[in-house]
């Protein structure tokens, strides 16, 4: 099988997140990783290769700038085979219309030699959060969407997930190649281990530019971007509020009396 | 004046809440059409309900052939209305609920008619100038930001609560619409599905008031359970609880699980780690229960009680019983 797992690199979100002058996440000024939630993608991604046998390859591919070349190597490390980053100036501030478009691409050519058969993306990136791209890269890609899996099984090429709609649980059904999302309840994402920090330094990772994909510059980033952010407004801090200690019952009273105050009884 | 297509929010055909908050912003923007993509026979049901919203028109598509499916053929489905939308009236926007399936429908919708898409706004006020211009929390709810779409249809997902529906009576004139569903749009099957059971209690997204619990409750529940009665609220979970399997994942509150913006959210053995404030933070009042005094939850509280809430939550339930009479 041939595996393409799309991890993107993010600002920790434990630290504090900002935007630059122009309204784009600041990648730069803040530290980075690897999207939590990609992680389990990942992970999936592993255990289908273990599952299937030794001629899958997994390959780590993000889309991003220099420093998020730091998500793929993670990816190295806990175990994929592979990795790609495409780095181009002219992809800074895209929206996810355009992100998706460059992966699809990227995709495409990952694919050209060997058929991709899975494109496995985390449910959501930890920055932007919008969980639309996997279901764009379906779109872009021709190929079905299994999107917020929490349970994968495959069987040959026939792949089977459940998951936690809005409304109901569900049993979702495709045949490879297709486009899958895993959420955080897909199961715990493996550590790198000692020896998988040390093999990743041996493993490929390829540095492709937007002209190795036949993307215009034109066709992404900031100044072309379909959706345009005015302005941008820090949350101001929440006023302290006031604490109670429970001795002998006297919480429960206060708090009854806060809410009775608030009109929530 | 254009039109703006609005996804009719259901489920087997009893429409949810969320449609009639669109409906009310749509009409900030233009003519409002009601987009029904469910069974034929319940559309005259869902047609009376939503023109009291001010549907001008209800667009029934059938979904006889593509209910079996995820996702792919109702885009396509809303493709097609909005270039037939746009080809007579104008189309000014197109308005979708912000569940998951919701904004994957957006997402492959923006693709197919080269429009700009934001996703999860909180409110939406129309601009003669710039057209629909967005309101939307993020970083956890630390940053307000508004944006506009710059090509095509604006194309926008909106979260629960983010308007309050407002009655305004509209024509409601029903219309059929065959849509032309490929077979490549048919291809992630939906092989079963279990609805899931009713709590009795209010929908957690839609819930005025939400009493969650996390690792605290040591799992029993009953405690946090029986404060949501007393007040009339949804009960709600940190993935804490979920990941020890106390309660279903669907009540999760967080970057993962669900985001509330209620009246009043009490959180009761919960710690408050970033991506739980995620689902939780813009909640108007907020108030907490937790034994440990340096919980930073406390720090986003309006009022806290430093206690066990195994003994608090009951005392205070009983104090809100004996005092609502
Ligand atoms: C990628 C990712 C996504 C995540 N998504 C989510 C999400 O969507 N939602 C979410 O909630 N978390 C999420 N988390 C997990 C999050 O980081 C925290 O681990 C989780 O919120 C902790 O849950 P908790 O507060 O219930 O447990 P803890 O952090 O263990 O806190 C328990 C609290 O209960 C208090 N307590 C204990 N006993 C009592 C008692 N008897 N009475 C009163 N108080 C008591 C303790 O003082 C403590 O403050 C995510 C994490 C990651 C990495
Ligand atoms: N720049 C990127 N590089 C690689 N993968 C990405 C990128 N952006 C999004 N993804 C993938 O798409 C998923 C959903 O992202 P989003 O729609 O932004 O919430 C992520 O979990 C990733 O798997």
């Amino acid at each position: 099988m041939n595996i393409v797992v799309c991890v993107k690199y993010v600002p920790d979100a434990t630290a504090d997140r900002q935007f630059e002058s122009d309204n784009t996440v600041d990648r730069v000024g803040v530290d980075g990783l690897l999207s939590e939630l990609d992680e389990y993608a990942v992970e999936q991604a592993l255990q289908l290769k273990e599952k299937a046998g030794d001629d899958t390859t997994v390959t780590a591919l993000c889309v991003g700038p220099e420093k998020a070349v730091d998500a793929v190597r993670k990816a190295l490390q806990m175990g994929a085979d592979e990795g790609v980053h495409v780095v181009d100036d002219a992809i800074a501030g895209s929206d996810a219309v355009a992100t998706s478009l460059v992966l699809a691409k990227a995709v495409e050519k990952a694919g050209a030699e060997r058929k991709v058969d899975l494109v496995v993306c985390g449910m959501s990136s930890t920055d932007a959060a919008m969980s639309v791209v996997p279901a764009m890269l379906a779109e872009r890609l021709g190929l079905p969407q299994v999107t917020l899996a929490s349970v994968i099984e495959t069987q040959g090429d026939q792949v089977r997930v459940k998951r936690d709609g809005d409304t109901a649980t569900e049993v979702i059904g495709a045949t490879m190649p297709l486009v899958l999302s895993v959420t955080d309840q897909s199961g715990e994402a493996r550590y790198p281990s000692f020896k998988g920090i040390m093999a990743a330094k041996k493993k490929p990772l390829e540095t492709w530019s937007l002209g190795d994909l036949g993307v215009g510059a034109d066709q992404v980033g900031l100044s072309v971007a379909w959706t345009e952010v005015e302005d941008t407004t820090a949350r101001p801090p929440r006023t302290a509020g006031e604490i109670v200690k429970d001795e002998e019952g006297s919480g429960a009273k206060a708090l009854a009396d806060f809410l009775a105050s608030k009109k929530f009884i | 004046m254009s039109e703006v297509l609005v996804l009719v929010d259901h489920v087997d055909g009893a429409v949810r809440k969320p449609t009639y908050e669109l409906l009310t912003i749509a009409k900030r923007l233009g003519e409002p059409s009601a987009v029904f993509i469910g069974a034929a026979d319940q559309a005259a049901e869902v047609a009376e309900k939503v023109k009291k919203y001010g549907a001008e028109k209800v667009y029934v598509v059938d979904d006889a052939q593509i209910k079996g499916y995820l996702v792919a053929p109702k885009a396509e489905a809303l493709q097609q209305l909005a270039e037939k939308a746009q080809s007579e009236g104008g189309l000014a926007a197109i308005l979708i609920p912000s569940s998951a399936e919701g904004k994957e429908v957006a997402g492959r919708l923006a693709i197919k008619l080269e429009s700009g898409l934001i996703t999860d706004a909180v409110d939406v006020q129309a601009d003669d100038r710039k057209g629909p211009v967005t309101t939307q929390s993020v970083f956890a709810g630390n940053y307000t930001v508004t944006a506009k779409v710059t090509k095509g249809t604006p194309i926008i997902t909106v979260k629960p609560n983010s308007a309050t529906p407002e009655e305004a009576e509209g024509a409601g004139t029903v219309e059929e619409f065959a849509a032309t569903v490929s077979d490549a749009a048919k291809t992630a099957q939906i092989v079963a599905s279990q609805p899931r059971q009713a709590t009795g209690r209010p929908e957690l997204t839609e819930a005025a008031i939400v009493v969650s619990g996390g690792r605290g409750t040591g799992g029993n529940f009953e405690p946090v359970e029986g404060l949501a009665d007393a007040l009339g609220g949804a009960v709600g979970a940190s993935r804490a609880a979920v990941d020890s399997g106390w309660i279903q994942h669907t009540f999760q509150i967080g970057q993962t699980g669900k985001t509330v913006s209620p009246q009043l959210y009490v959180a009761t053995g919960i710690s408050g780690a970033i991506q739980h404030r995620a689902g939780m933070q813009t909640s108007k009042t907020i108030v907490a229960v937790n034994k440990d005094e340096e919980a930073p939850i406390f720090e986003l509280v309006d009022f806290g009680v430093v206690g066990d809430l195994h003994t608090v939550l009951p005392a205070a339930t009983e104090e809100i019983n004996k005092r609502k009479g």
